[in-house]
């Protein structure tokens, strides 16, 4: 009698065969994965070292057909960028500290994880519709402060994230020996947990400013944009994304490569951000 | 609480007389007793803030989408008309459009990212398992404005000039999938941008399918191998079983994103308010519609129906990914029942 997983039995070998076909698909899959991934970055390379250009650096906006670079919206969303982080991180600490310190008990902790889990994914574009109208439409004009204020929405469930995980990560006999010596808690958390959890909560800081730096759709309809030089955080502002997307859509030669020397700066500073988060995370 | 005063006099006094003569008195470190309560509850406070904004959005998002909220109440939903000169709006189309975008991508997406996963628990060899896995989660990392960009510069053309003619010609006869396949080869439209989601979404359901799939205990797999499973086989009937309510979750998780997903979008499902048949047709999808008029709208009653717009996207995301988050915590906690 053959054995069960000899190869003479057809019903085995049909199983092989299955089991063959089925992994050799799954490699496919990564590869088509690997695919895109390749496609866009070599597309995106090929085009944006073409635009690259020192001008790019020192001169503003163009009107439709003439040179130009893209200084003001470099600037720009420098500025935003920075605020939104500003305001942001410390909200996103702070509630993160009550998440993983204080919470252990009671309803509020467990609540805010799960809402801010929701809003970690939530469309960017609704949370620029909200400080659009919460704010914008207040003050009745577009605004840097609201590009910073719609960004720091953005970077708060970031950072509560990370701040919570790692916290949570810190081992309990460090804690305890720090109230053991007497320290106050707010010491210990001071002291000693953020100490413990400094790495991590900086890598989470920093993929915040990676996530922020390509965001598009909330910037839209607070910050605007800006053809001219402008630092007025209360005046609208010009902001690369901003500016790739109607240059992108325009029908003009020159705007499109200019949009395409933004997407390179936008895509090579958040994938080095987000290589310099990892490198950091994991020492 | 304040100790009793005699007490503070006493050890004052009592530091006093034991230290004269020596000037180089240690200070003791301040207790600071307020410190504590205040501490704790500022970081409740910022909390209980992070707590509220879910709630505000909501509430915001309402409270400026009254006007169209009281003037077409749930007829909203179902009408497809949107003509801003006669102030006539209906949300049919870019609803239609959010979900049927949204479903290309998870046709597309679920099978791919689950075959990604599989590949990085079970098959990979582990020196590639970092590397592999990295350049998947870069996909994640790529800013949404640059895959419609690219989409719209360099997939667009090369879609209706390879591929759509091929679609036409072979699914266009056919009788029940025929209508999605009719029309002009555009490059842009409904299907080109559910391709894009679909590349979008699957880091996302390949990073929760992986984190599930590891999961699994060993012993469950190690059995079924023991018993003579092929591999597939053990995914299949061990893996996937213990896992499914991640998977789902997982799954869940793409969906939301895919749904709330501008940018990528706005460039390449072409923004256009009819309602057809065809997925090589241009359409319109919640997000893009706000990308493109929001700015541009003019009177109160079209800002207001955008505003509504971006209030059906907010509510359908918060409950897709609310249900999603729900079958994680509970994959969670069966987890803790068993160990």
């Amino acid at each position: 009698m053959a054995s069960a997983i000899s190869p003479d039995n057809p019903i085995y070998r049909r199983r092989r065969v299955v089991n063959a076909i089925l992994l050799f698909v799954s490699g496919l899959t990564l590869l088509f994965g690997l695919f895109w991934l390749t496609w866009i970055l070599v597309t995106l390379f090929y085009e944006g070292f073409n635009a690259l250009a020192p001008s790019l650096f020192t001169q503003n906006t163009p009107p439709p057909g003439s040179n130009g670079g893209l200084l003001n919206a470099i600037a720009g969303s420098l500025m935003m960028a920075v605020t939104g982080t500003l305001i942001g991180t410390p909200v996103g600490i702070l509630a993160g500290t009550y998440l993983a310190e204080y919470g252990r008990r009671g309803w509020l902790a467990p609540a805010t994880r799960f809402i801010n889990d929701i809003l970690l994914s939530a469309p960017s574009i609704v949370i620029g519709l909200f400080v659009y109208s919460v704010y914008v439409s207040q003050v009745n004009h577009f605004s840097g402060w609201g590009g910073a204020l719609a960004l720091s929405l953005i970077v708060i469930p970031v950072v509560v994230r990370t701040t919570d995980d790692m916290l949570k990560l810190v081992p309990d006999s460090l804690r305890e020996a720090a109230v053991a010596l007497g320290a106050p808690s707010w010491k210990m958390v001071v002291f000693i947990s953020y100490r413990a959890a400094k790495a991590g909560i900086i890598t989470g800081i920093l993929l915040a400013v990676a996530r922020i730096s390509g965001e598009t759709a909330p910037l839209l309809f607070t910050a605007l944009n800006n053809q001219f030089w402008s630092l007025n955080m209360n005046a609208p502002m010009a902001n690369l994304p901003v500016v790739i997307f109607q240059f992108a859509m325009s029908p003009y030669e020159d705007w499109h490569r200019l949009a395409w020397g933004g997407a390179i700066l936008i895509t090579l500073s958040v994938l080095a951000l987000n290589i310099i988060a990892r490198a950091l995370f994991r020492r | 609480m304040m100790p009793p005063m005699d007490a503070v006099m006493t050890e004052a006094g009592f530091q006093e007389r034991s230290q004269t003569g020596n000037n180089k008195q240690p200070t003791p470190p301040a207790r600071l007793p307020w410190m504590d309560a205040f501490f704790k509850n500022l970081t409740r406070f910022f909390a209980f803030i992070v707590f509220s904004i879910l709630a505000a959005i909501l509430i915001s998002l309402i409270y400026h989408s009254q006007l169209t909220l009281s003037k077409f109440g749930f007829g909203f939903l179902f009408v497809d008309e949107w003509d801003p000169v006669k102030e006539e709006f209906g949300a049919l189309v870019p609803i239609y459009g959010t979900l049927v975008s949204s479903a290309i991508a998870m046709i597309i997406g679920i099978p791919v990212s689950f075959g990604i996963a599989l590949f990085l628990t079970e098959l990979s060899p582990n020196w590639l398992k970092r590397p592999l896995g990295t350049a998947i989660e870069m996909l994640a990392a790529i800013p949404s404005i640059i895959y419609g960009m690219w989409g719209l510069f360099v997939f667009a053309p090369l879609f209706s000039q390879y591929v759509q003619p091929l679609l036409i010609k072979t699914f266009g006869p056919l009788p029940i999938f025929g209508p999605l396949f009719k029309g002009p080869a555009m490059g842009i439209g409904m299907l080109t941008a559910g391709i894009i989601l679909a590349v979008m979404v699957i880091p996302f359901i390949t990073a929760v399918m992986r984190d599930v799939f590891e999961l699994v205990p060993a012993m469950f797999k190690e059995s079924a191998y023991g018993l003579g499973a092929t591999t597939w086989e053990v995914v299949w009937s061990v893996v996937l079983p213990y896992t499914k309510i991640g998977v789902v979750g997982g799954i869940m998780l793409g969906l939301g994103r895919a749904l709330g997903e501008t940018m990528a979008v706005t460039f390449v499902i072409g923004n256009s308010h009819r309602l057809s048949a065809s997925l090589l047709a241009p359409g319109n999808s919640i997000a893009s519609s706000l990308a493109n008029e929001f700015t541009e709208a003019v009177g109160e009653l079209h800002s207001s129906a955008l505003i509504e717009l971006g209030l059906i996207l907010f509510l359908i995301t918060t409950i897709v990914l609310a249900l999603s988050k729900l079958l994680l915590l509970r994959l969670a906690m069966n987890e803790g029942k068993q160990s």
